[in-house]
């Protein structure tokens, strides 16, 4: 590339302050103590008013995560995180608000900021009145808002704070919380177990088609506090549902760990699409701070003709560690994954997805798009697996990798197993940069460096963006631009 | 966990046993690190499927026992048993016989070798200090791997092949590995072929031995070929039913040089055949094929790495497997691509068939690369035969086995196609006409 | 030559022909028209026994015998050979090898000798060369990497040279350019004789213009719902298959 020296001065010049989201808000917190123990765990589920069982599940979690180990296989490396220095639980003072008037302004801004509306008026009468999305917003710990509840409870749709679902529905929650991701999954999924604080709670009714998008917006904002959200939606027979995910938090200098749980369930004919737009801090160009989003997130097509769709588009965070999964256990259900895993600066991306195939004829596709620059580690680590009884499986597999710069990694880790004959696999995966042949074509034609990475990125990363609800996407292409700012010549 | 000692299991005491007990009758010399080898494989012990490289093949529980290592057989035995050997049997080629791990001169055509190359026992270039011992272990990752540190800990025999710079040898050096008894043993063997600059040589590879018996071969082939060399290089594993059969070729490639190589397995309970690549010096092309054809409760595994340290490598790699009944196919692969090594090409691709209703597969495919102006890719496909294909060819008359045939032959074959001598491409065609003959 | 009585067939529940009855006499060419999803291609592959159709009902006489219970390669050496729409490529089948296999396993099966290999290349070439196959085509893996015209002939040249007794073609003409059409109809033309007949499937009447056949059946929703001469098929070019339509869902 002629532009190698330019491009190494433009990258240095650049300290990632591209990061829109890194602001700070002030405003007064109650936390727990610091580090995590029984009593924390016992804190965290008083604030809550939680049941006892709430508080047994916890605490039997908590004993089994002290036995187990931080998980080293992922291609990701990091200073291990001081589990006994961060807050494990952080809620804004005033008490939970019962109208958005009663919401701190403060946070209120904050998600304004943050291009979040919270004023379901502001909604109704604003510029874009198609765009009716009800959002759980989470600060720090808690649930501070949640939007449409009455349109949606018209429906028959429950979606609230999962810390209210425990006191309103608890033998809803009972029934299906640790059913896909049991307690002791993982080391950090175990913990989540013990310590989680807030996340959203959705139950579609059978038959029920929910009337609009739903969305929760996570923010982290304190310091040195861990986000432990938990996330529960149960699509009942015959329903369906799209669910989206926001992250961001401000610059720091060190680094937060956010650890969720995710677990979905979608009955017989019921559908389940969730897309993710994980913009977390990713630390400065020289990997100071930034978060470490160790994510357990796994979907069960436990009904005949369920589906399950997950879509990611992963442009922030110092590490990530996720893998959304689909275990498909209904005959004939489907999985879906997508995925845009953008790193540049120092960040390291270690996600996928796995498979599973258990039912009769399930189907699989995967189609994942990695994008490295600057000086990052990305990998695609992915499992498909065809049981012996799951005959008539099939998966496509389309992995790409595209390096931007000679400094950066792109790896590919798949694993394929079947054990049957009747299953038909099959899995491709390129790894390329931008030809220069396109390159100059765009040039010829008046595009800048930038412009045309941009452009042809675009077009390398368009199989998954149109399968995001429009505003998301649209979103998600200005993100996509923003992380890769600097890394061409 | 990993500071907890494993229970060492009777086959791992057994092989500190006998290491102990017979290091003393093997030949020394600087060159090889016995001890150092045993030390870290004792360190690890047998693999499990814990050990991701050893995922899918769990040598623990496939080793009950560890064998005593074969002893040199008696004459009239060794004339028996290769009497009776059919690897690359009908191919007019320079012989090197070994029986149960053992070079057998008499049976050797160590009187006719070609012009150009010099063959040097293993057990006197060790005794002698021969130079190019240097050259034994030429990729590092090998060195790493505990089949292959057992293969220098035990190693009992072998021979040192020396290519002239310029040399281009018309007829192929065969080695030929015969097991024979009726007691469990194992063996250890490692061949060392360096090629000079220019040079041009085919290796024949064959393994067989009987049915029934659990012997363990361990078999090493380390290759070093210099700039503008070309190695060739065709194996046949068709060792007895119950054999567990490990090999490791491992091959340092040179400036503009060329590697041909490919394994067809058919035989052992269990085998793993180990392949890896350096290209050290710029603009190295390999071909890697295998063909696989398993049945019974056979597992087959084919690991394979390239590790791509300087510009302009190509790699192709074509794996093919069939799998019958209870049979387990394995394929791990690995491209990396250092910093360094702009303008690779790197394809890999595993293709597996499964004929049966209790067969498997199991495929790892990876890509690890750290250089941005490269063209890499790897693909795997896993399923039935095509039902549509089946149902043309029957609809022109095949009866449905001998469509199911022609259809394995031609997806097994396209992993053959690439041996260029032609006698040695037509003999692995003949095994997989044979395998498929037997199955009827 | 060939009689199909009340031949019923579902695939996945659904079933697509509705009692069909057909007869095409010895020596005769029987051209089958209708529109889209009338069932002709299914007609097709059930006559070459292909295993997803479900017969519930009727029976398909060879010279008096029922081939239902046949498997398809019994069927093709009994005389079946159907031209598929869309020929199968082969990767790593070489075409010579792949029709020497085809035809002396139907001689075996029909108790004839094998071919020697110099008979069997002069057949082969005289065949190709009749059908402008070139050499090259041969010598590659069959299929793989020809045009549809191409395979349209190697699908013709596979039938002159297993001499079937009943042959269908299965929109034989899709696909191809004025020219092809003209030489894999003269192929068909000069297999025309005593003791084989023809069942060409076609949506349009173009190909009859080249194969004219000797009767003309109309068919919708799996029945045969006319039948006619020649002229039949050009009054269906000029009418179109609307009023064959009526009671199917749009």
């Amino acid at each position: 590339m002629p532009a190698v020296q330019e491009t190494i001065d433009r990258v240095r010049s650049i300290d990632l302050d591209q990061y829109k989201y890194g602001f700070e808000t002030t405003i007064e917190m109650e936390k727990s103590a610091k580090g995590i123990s029984e009593d924390v765990i016992r804190f965290i589920s008083a604030k809550k008013d939680e049941p006892a069982w709430m508080l047994d599940w916890r605490l039997d979690a908590y004993k089994r995560w002290q036995t187990m180990q931080e998980p080293d296989w992922a291609r990701v490396s990091y200073d291990k995180v001081d589990y006994k220095d961060i807050y494990y639980y952080a809620a804004p003072k005033r008490p939970a608000a019962m109208s958005l008037d009663e919401i701190d302004p403060e946070i209120l801004k904050t998600y304004e900021k943050l291009g979040i509306p919270l004023r379901e008026v502001e909604v109704l009468e604003g510029i874009a009145p198609e765009r009716r999305v009800a959002v759980d917003a989470v600060f720090d710990s808690v649930s501070v808002a949640t939007t449409f509840k009455a349109e949606l409870s018209k429906a028959g749709v429950i979606f609230m704070p999962i810390s209210e679902a425990i006191r309103e529905y608890p033998d809803l929650v009972r029934k299906y919380l640790g059913s896909v991701v049991p307690v002791t999954d993982n080391f950090f999924a175990t913990l989540n177990s013990a310590v989680f604080s807030d996340g959203s709670f959705v139950y579609i009714p059978p038959g029920v088609r929910c009337p609009m998008e739903l969305s929760t917006y996570f923010r982290i904002n304190e310091r040195d506090t861990g986000q432990f959200e938990r996330t529960l939606i149960i699509a009942d027979k015959g329903s369906y549902v799209s669910y989206l995910e926001g992250c961001t938090a401000p610059k720091r200098d060190d680094n937060q760990l956010h650890a969720a749980v995710v677990e979905l369930v979608a009955l017989d004919d019921a559908e389940i699409k969730y897309s993710t737009v994980q913009n977390w801090y990713p630390g400065d160009n020289e990997g100071k701070g930034g978060i470490y989003n160790f994510v357990t997130k796994r979907g069960d097509c436990r009904g005949a003709n369920s589906k399950i769709s997950w879509t990611q588009v992963e442009t922030g965070s110092a590490i990530t560690w996720k893998y959304p999964s689909c275990i498909l256990r209904g005959d004939n259900s489907r999985g879906e994954f997508y995925s845009i895993a953008v790193s540049n600066g120092m960040q390291q991306v270690d996600s996928g997805t796995k498979m599973i195939h258990l039912g009769k004829n399930t189907t699989s596709r995967i189609i994942s798009k990695g994008i490295s620059a600057g000086r990052s580690q990305n990998t695609y680590r992915g499992l498909v697996s065809a049981h012996r009884k799951a005959t008539g499986a099939r998966n496509f597999t389309n992995c790409d990798s595209l390096l931007i710069g000679d400094q950066c990694g792109a790896h590919t880790v798949p694993y394929i197993e079947s054990k049957n004959s009747s299953a038909q696999f099959e899995h491709e995966a390129t790894t390329s940069k931008i030809s220069e042949d396109q390159m100059f074509y765009c040039q010829q034609r008046g595009l800048s460096n930038e412009e045309a990475t941009a452009l042809i990125v675009n077009g390398f990363v368009r199989d998954v963006l149109q399968q995001l609800p429009m505003e998301f996407a649209v979103e998600a292409q200005k993100l996509i631009s923003i992380s890769l700012e600097g890394s061409v010549g | 966990m990993a500071d907890i000692t494993p229970l060492r299991t009777a086959a791992e005491t057994g092989l500190s046993k006998l290491f102990e007990a017979t290091r003393m009758k093997y030949p020394t010399g600087v060159s090889i690190a016995r001890e150092e080898a045993f030390r870290y494989f004792e360190a690890v012990g047998l693999p499990t499927r814990r050990v991701e490289a050893f995922k899918y093949t769990d040598l623990r529980s496939a080793f009950r026992d560890a064998a005593h290592p074969a002893e040199m057989p008696a004459a009239e035995v060794a004339a028996r048993a290769v009497a009776d050997a059919k690897g690359f049997a009908g191919i007019e080629a320079v012989r090197l016989t070994f029986v149960n791990g053992h070079m057998i001169a008499d049976l050797s055509d160590l009187g006719r070798i070609p012009a150009g190359i010099t063959v040097t026992p293993l057990t006197q270039a060790l005794t002698d200090g021969h130079a190019l011992l240097e050259k034994l272990a030429p990729v590092r990752q090998a060195s790493e791997n505990p089949i292959y540190q057992l293969n220098t800990a035990f190693l009992a025999d072998g021979v040192l092949i020396a290519v002239e710079p310029g040399a281009k040898v018309e007829t192929p050096l065969h080695l030929r590995f015969i097991a024979t008894g009726s007691e469990t043993f194992s063996t250890a063997t490692r061949a060392l072929v360096v090629l000079g600059e220019g040079a041009e040589a085919l290796v024949l590879e064959s393994h067989e031995g009987p049915d029934g018996v659990a012997y363990q071969p361990n078999d090493a082939l380390d290759v070093t070929v210099a700039d503008n060399a070309t190695f060739r290089h065709a194996r046949l594993n068709a060792e007895g039913r119950e054999a567990v059969a490990l090999s490791t070729l491992s091959v340092k490639l040179g400036a503009a040089s060329a590697v041909e190589t490919v394994n067809v397995v058919v035989g052992g309970v269990l085998s793993r055949h180990q392949v890896y690549l350096n290209f050290a010096g710029a603009n190295g092309r390999a071909v890697v094929n295998g063909a696989a054809m398993l049945n019974g409760r056979q597992l087959a595994d084919t690991t394979f790495l390239a590790d791509h340290a300087a510009t302009g490598g190509v790699s192709r790699e074509l794996f093919k497997t069939v799998v019958d009944d209870a049979a387990t196919g394995v394929f791990q692969g690995k491209i990396i691509v250092q910093q360094a090594a702009q303008q690779t090409d790197g394809k890999m691709m595993s293709a597996c068939l499964i004929l049966s209703d209790e067969g498997q597969m199991m495929n790892k495919p990876e890509l690890e690369i750290f250089a941005d102006d490269v063209a890499c890719g790897h693909g795997a496909t896993c399923g039935a035969l095509d039902e549509d294909l089946l149902f043309y060819l029957m609809q022109r008359g095949l009866p449905k086995a001998q469509a199911e045939s022609l259809l394995v032959q031609a997806f097994l074959g396209a992993a053959i196609e690439s041996v260029s001598h032609d006698g040695a491409r037509e003999a692995l065609i003949g095994t997989i006409e044979a395998w498929l003959a037997a199955r009827g | 030559m060939i009689e199909i009585k009340n031949l019923v067939v579902a695939i996945e529940d659904k079933q697509i022909l509705n009692g069909l009855n057909l007869t095409v006499n010895d020596g005769e060419v029987a051209a089958i028209m209708g529109p889209n999803g009338s069932g002709k291609s299914t007609l097709s592959y059930v006559i070459a026994g292909k295993e997803d159709y479900e017969v519930l009902d009727g029976e398909i006489l060879l010279d008096g015998v029922n081939i239902l219970e046949m498997s398809p390669d019994e069927r093709a050496a009994s005389g079946v050979f159907l031209a598929f729409q869309y020929p199968l490529e082969i990767p790593g089948v070489g075409t010579m090898t792949f029709l020497k296999a085809t035809l002396n396993a139907q001689r075996r099966a029909r108790g004839e000798g094998e071919l020697s290999t110099p008979d069997f290349i002069r057949r082969v070439n005289g065949a190709a060369e009749k059908l402008e196959i070139n050499k090259d085509m041969l010598k590659r893996a069959l299929n793989v990497g020809f045009s549809g015209g191409e395979k349209k002939r190697m699908e013709i040249l596979q039938m002159a040279l297993l001499e079937p007794k009943f042959c269908v073609l299965d929109e034989t003409d899709s696909g191809l350019d004025i020219d092809a059409l003209r030489i894999v109809s003269e192929g068909v033309n000069a297999l025309r004789a005593q003791g084989r007949s023809f069942l060409v499937i076609t949506h349009y009447q173009r190909l009859l213009d080249y194969i004219v056949p000797d009767v003309v059946h109309v068919m919708s929703q799996g029945q045969i719902v006319k039948s006619g001469d020649k002229d039949l098929a050009k009054a269906l070019e000029a009418s179109g298959y609307a009023e064959y339509r009526t009671g199917e869902a749009a």
